[in-house]
């Protein structure tokens, strides 16, 4: 039980869903995951991965009562490696159309509601290819397309569009669909819930992770 | 353009996959992990569970089902069937279900569906709504497996469920299902105009030119933005290779078969 768990990707639980799938898929990829609850928690990990399904508000409620608000904007300004998935990577900004609450803030800009065009559904819901923007490492320059599984009425318009990796088509419109900056990287889409394409973005990230290790 | 999805729906009860012909003379058909797995890794764009007995000593078994589905699969999937509070819900999302499915516990307690929606976001709460051809005019709204008629409209009902936070329609013509005589186009085309979120047609797919024809766009079309399906792939009739290549060619917005990664 006591056994030190060695660069240990800590995955944020926060009581919004969904654990699991994200956990298996590095799991699947060789990586050791285990839940991180707490500020103490985060003090072993080598990376954390902010997943989360559902509202915004609600989302940053579980954050704040689990006193890990604070705990994560300090790893990412200490260069701490983050992945945010989905609302995960909306929870990154400074706040949302979808709520009134303040968000993590690690990244300059807000999240928007999608447009409302007829013909096209909210949620914005189903596979889409990626259309590559700035390359990182989560999409490195001549990546193949890759079709990722989107669920989100919500897309996030960062402050700077250069830490925008990959944008997705919606009613015509480019959206967010991946960021990175620094260190923290994160995912509009499902990578954990899209097949071949979203297993070797994971695969790359954990390279990456690899790769950039005590820098 | 968002691909057209092909869902294929597996029927469970206590922990195994059955199939309803008219929702009678049930049998079994496999193990649900396994067909899931196969149909994930056959392309199949996502995955509905339906537990049909819904039991009280049964939740506990789908709830492992769930649990090991998302341990096995990589595509996301739907749970329905005896969910009737937000604890239930819950219960399921954590085991790894990326929506769950309401059905006569929304027509019960319709304020579910906000509660639901209002907790997780309306994109993991799925009304599936049953409904059968009225003498005259319109689509009447049935539970319990279709033995109750609510003496709802099936398209007003979509309208107030979507109105209240429900992310996606699973509609199903209990005319045609397991008839395999074709979707109810007008019904999935009523339905899927009538709300801004997505439409999944259901019940009657018997060829590739049901399916296409569900998905259609255009004026005769069925709007829909996916199609369930069931026996036509349980019994081998069809792959989904099959089905996703012919759609492909007819240009309709699919996601391909082959990936590069």
């Amino acid at each position: 039980m006591v056994e030190l768990q060695q660069s240990s990707i800590g995955l944020v639980d926060y009581g919004m869903g969904n654990l699991h799938s994200v956990q298996r898929a590095f799991e699947r990829l060789g990586a050791s995951v285990v839940p991180v609850g707490s500020a103490a928690a985060m003090e072993d990990c080598q990376a954390l991965v902010l997943p989360g399904v559902g509202a915004f508000d609600p989302a940053m409620e579980q954050l704040e009562q689990a006193a890990l608000v604070e705990p994560l904007r300090q790893w990412c300004a200490g260069g701490g490696p983050l992945l945010g998935i989905c609302l995960g990577l909306q929870l990154l900004f400074e706040g949302s159309d979808e709520g009134s609450r303040a968000g993590l803030g690690i990244l300059a800009g807000r999240v928007k509601a999608l447009p409302r065009r007829p013909g096209h559904p909210i949620p914005h819901m189903g596979w889409e290819p990626l259309l590559p923007a700035q390359p990182s490492p989560l999409l490195p320059a001549g990546a193949p397309e890759a079709w990722m599984y989107f669920v989100h009425s919500y897309a996030a318009e960062p402050a700077d569009p250069r830490c925008t990796t990959a944008q997705v088509s919606f009613a015509g419109d480019p959206l967010t669909a991946a960021v990175w900056q620094g260190r923290v990287g994160a995912c509009q889409f499902h990578p954990e819930k899209s097949g071949p394409s979203g297993e070797a973005m994971l695969r790359r990230w954990l390279a990456w992770l690899q790769q950039s290790r005590g820098q | 353009m968002v691909a057209k999805r092909i869902i294929p729906c597996l029927d469970v009860a206590d922990g195994r996959v059955v199939k309803g012909v008219n929702f009678v003379g049930l049998r079994d058909a496999g193990d649900p992990v396994e067909l899931a797995c196969r149909y994930s890794a056959a392309g199949a764009d996502e995955l509905v569970f339906l537990d049909i007995a819904a039991s009280h000593q049964g939740r506990a078994t789908l709830v492992d089902l769930v649990r090991r589905t998302a341990e096995a699969v990589t595509i996301p999937f739907t749970v329905g069937g005896g969910i009737a509070s937000v604890d239930g819900i819950t219960e399921l999302l954590r085991a790894g279900a990326d929506k769950v499915s309401l059905n006569s516990s929304a027509v019960r307690d319709p304020d579910l569906v906000a509660r639901g929606a209002e907790r997780f976001g309306c994109q993991c709460i799925v009304v599936a709504i049953d409904a059968r051809r009225r003498d005259g005019h319109g689509w009447d709204v049935f539970v319990k497996g279709g033995r109750e008629n609510t003496g709802l409209d099936a398209v007003a009902w979509a309208r107030q469920v979507v109105a209240l936070g429900a992310g996606e329609i699973l509609l199903t013509s209990m005319d045609g299902d397991g008839t395999q005589a074709g979707y109810d186009l007008a019904l999935t085309r009523a339905v899927a105009d009538a709300v801004d979120v997505p439409v999944i047609a259901s019940g009657g797919a018997g060829c590739i030119d049901h399916i296409a024809a569900a998905l259609d766009p255009g004026a005769g079309g069925g709007h829909a933005a996916a199609a369930l399906l069931a026996s036509l792939l349980h019994d081998g009739v069809l792959t989904v290779a099959q089905i996703k290549t012919d759609l492909l060619a007819r240009g309709l917005p699919i996601r391909p078969l082959q990936e590069s990664s």
